[in-house]
């Protein structure tokens, strides 16, 4: 997420004289209202999100500007060469691109957090008495939001462009449901590097570093076949691989089990092995 | 109903917290009896902030043990959390959202429901001045208001237990007289209240009982008429028209008080402790007696004060050695990651 200038703006208000009968009516001590469920706090916490949103709104940039950049620049540039026309590579290429904006948007949860750490803001956070998991739920739940809005985005410039998914609305709806559940599971990965490492930089560095080859070392930008044996080897375990197989399918109405399947595993496996971590980390400093 | 509770709010044993090479925390013991304002006073990098994060389950001890009105900071950490509040030094509300959504935030992760998180927030957002300013985003606020928005934002739900770490550090003179006054209404209402400072002035003013905090251990620990009787209430600041008369005057000095002259590095400067225990005069008095005198021996005095003694001095007392800040959270942070 990104961050704005911080200007602090002094007016010169009515001084302010703490009185102690005003003090007395918010300090009576109220019965403690019961402890929020592990679900409302999170969304408590995605609702920070949407506020933040709502304030920085340039924040949006990267989940708009950005996948149209990017949809735009890679089709007109290959799509004559690879396909015949740009028109005729869009209808491979679309989930693909989807896939890789919306995956290189997730490191956005690491630096965020980080971010928000450095900040201080979650020592007040760590110090209630709420479902631990709900602060790092809560971001990504706004963050699921993002990839969402990105997506159709995406999905809005394609149809635009004249890309026709067969699988019609059902299909698409699928493939983006694909997609933000993948996501969401991929996230957790960012949000342990957001908490380990030293700043906003080396955040955005380490992201980088894992991301580019795990979005264009797979499938997204041409059909594995025409690779050497050790790449294609490579393209084929990658998750980014199996998500586009997935997503295609289900946007062409030919729905891939086994991609879709392998697709969940992939996802359960990062929130198990990167949410319990994340959690470790988190619980421990 | 009251919720005064007797016995003590913290009781912290050896407490140990090493980052990297740096120790943090080298054994402290700590009782802070509930009810009061505790002080925790020491220069920066003392360790005041790694003694307020471990105790606020921020950060696990390497050693020692430490409980929050019975409960162990590690194993019962929850209990402890629902108890406790913590302002730390740096912000502890969100700077994009205002003032009402921080409030209306963190009142719903605590438990209420919307109208009633609307609620509390708009009385507590009042009750601290800060009813016009509630719609704007924090990181517009000044200085003071930051300050009493993160207070406000700890006493959401009364809390038990509230850590403040250097609550007026940076704040002019009037915002920090505010912060007082907000501390003194919170502890009347039964709140215990472990406060972080730099200033004995501060320390002074709000707690009932001090630990002069330095290396990461308690030096000193008692009310503060006790420790300033140790250390000397007071320090008389002299400077001269002549400076070849400093010798004369130290002797004067020496004579007058019965404690060591200082002799600052500006020639003509000269530093003495007033108020000490043992003698039979207060602090006033010496320092009247020290003008007399050196009237009397013809000295001639272009400059004269009576203060507190400064931290420094006081470390300078008990330690030999004077405050050196570094900055702890940067070592914090550092070694952490």
């Amino acid at each position: 997420m990104s961050d704005t200038t911080t200007t602090t703006t002094e007016r010169a208000p009515t001084v302010y004289v703490p009185s102690a009968e005003a003090l007395a009516t918010v300090l009576a001590p109220g019965s403690r209202p019961p402890r929020p469920s592990a679900l409302s706090a999170s969304l408590t916490f995605g609702w920070r999100a949407m506020l933040k949103i709502k304030h920085v709104p340039e924040q949006l940039f990267d989940v708009t500007a950005f996948p149209i950049i990017m949809v735009l620049m890679f089709t007109y540039l290959f799509g004559g060469a690879l396909a015949g026309s740009p028109r005729e590579y869009l209808q491979f290429f679309l989930p693909g691109i989807m896939v890789t904006s919306v995956v290189m948007i997730t490191m956005y949860t690491g630096i965020g957090l980080n971010t928000d750490i450095e900040k201080g803001i979650f020592d007040r956070f760590r110090t209630l008495p709420v479902w631990r998991p709900a602060a790092l739920v809560g971001m990504i739940f706004g963050d699921v939001l993002r990839y969402i809005l990105a997506a159709v985005v995406i999905l809005g410039l394609g149809l635009v462009l004249g890309f026709r998914p067969e699988g019609g609305v059902a299909g698409a709806v699928v493939g983006i449901g694909l997609l933000v559940v993948f996501s969401f599971a991929f996230s957790w990965v960012w949000t342990f590097f957001g908490l380990i490492l030293r700043s906003e930089k080396s955040v955005m560095g380490v992201s980088m570093m894992v991301l580019f080859p795990l979005t264009f070392l797979s499938n997204v930008f041409v059909e594995p076949s025409t690779m050497p044996g050790w790449l294609q080897a490579f393209v084929k375990v990658n998750p980014v691989t199996q998500l586009v197989a997935a997503i295609r399918g289900a946007m062409s109405g030919e729905s891939d089990p086994s991609a879709t399947m392998w697709l969940l595993l992939w996802s359960a496996g990062f929130v198990l092995v990167f949410g319990t971590l994340t959690m470790y980390r988190y619980n421990r400093r | 109903m009251s919720r005064r509770t007797t016995g003590l709010a913290i009781e912290a044993e050896g407490l140990t917290r090493s980052f990297g090479d740096t120790r943090a925390l080298a054994g402290i013991d700590l009782q802070v009896p509930a009810g009061t304002v505790y002080g925790l006073l020491g220069p920066n990098g003392a360790g005041k902030t790694t003694a307020v994060r471990v105790l606020a389950t921020l950060l696990r001890p390497d050693g020692g043990s430490a409980r929050v009105f019975g409960h162990d900071v590690v194993t019962e950490a929850d209990k402890v959390r629902s108890r406790v509040s913590l302002t730390g030094q740096y912000a502890s509300v969100d700077e994009d959202l205002t003032g009402t959504e921080n409030l209306v935030l963190l009142a719903r992760l605590l438990g209420l429901r919307k109208p009633a998180a609307r609620e509390r927030a708009a009385a507590l957002l009042a009750a601290f001045g800060l009813t016009e300013a509630s719609d704007r985003q924090v990181k517009k606020y000044s200085g003071g208001m930051r300050r009493r928005i993160d207070i406000a934002a700890s006493i959401l739900n009364t809390p038990d237990l509230l850590f403040l770490d250097e609550p007026t550090t940076g704040l002019d003179p009037r915002s920090r007289n505010q912060v007082w006054e907000i501390v003194r209404a919170v502890v009347s209402h039964g709140t215990t209240v472990l406060l972080t400072t730099q200033y004995l002035d501060e320390a002074d003013q709000l707690a009932g009982r001090i630990a002069v905090v330095d290396h990461g251990r308690v030096i000193a620990e008692g009310t503060p008429g006790e420790l300033k009787s140790s250390i000397g209430s007071g320090t008389v600041h002299l400077r001269l028209r002549d400076p070849a008369q400093r010798p004369e005057a130290e002797r004067v000095l020496r004579e007058a008080l019965d404690v060591p002259v200082q002799l600052a590095a500006d020639p003509v400067a000269l530093t003495a402790r007033v108020g000490d225990a043992g003698t039979d005069l207060d602090a006033s008095a010496q320092a009247a007696r020290v003008l007399s005198d050196l009237a009397r021996a013809g000295i001639v005095v272009d400059n004269f004060s009576l203060g507190q003694p400064s931290l420094d001095e006081v470390f300078l007392a008990l330690t030999d050695h004077p405050a050196v800040p570094t900055d702890e959270r940067d070592d914090e942070l550092e070694a952490a990651r």
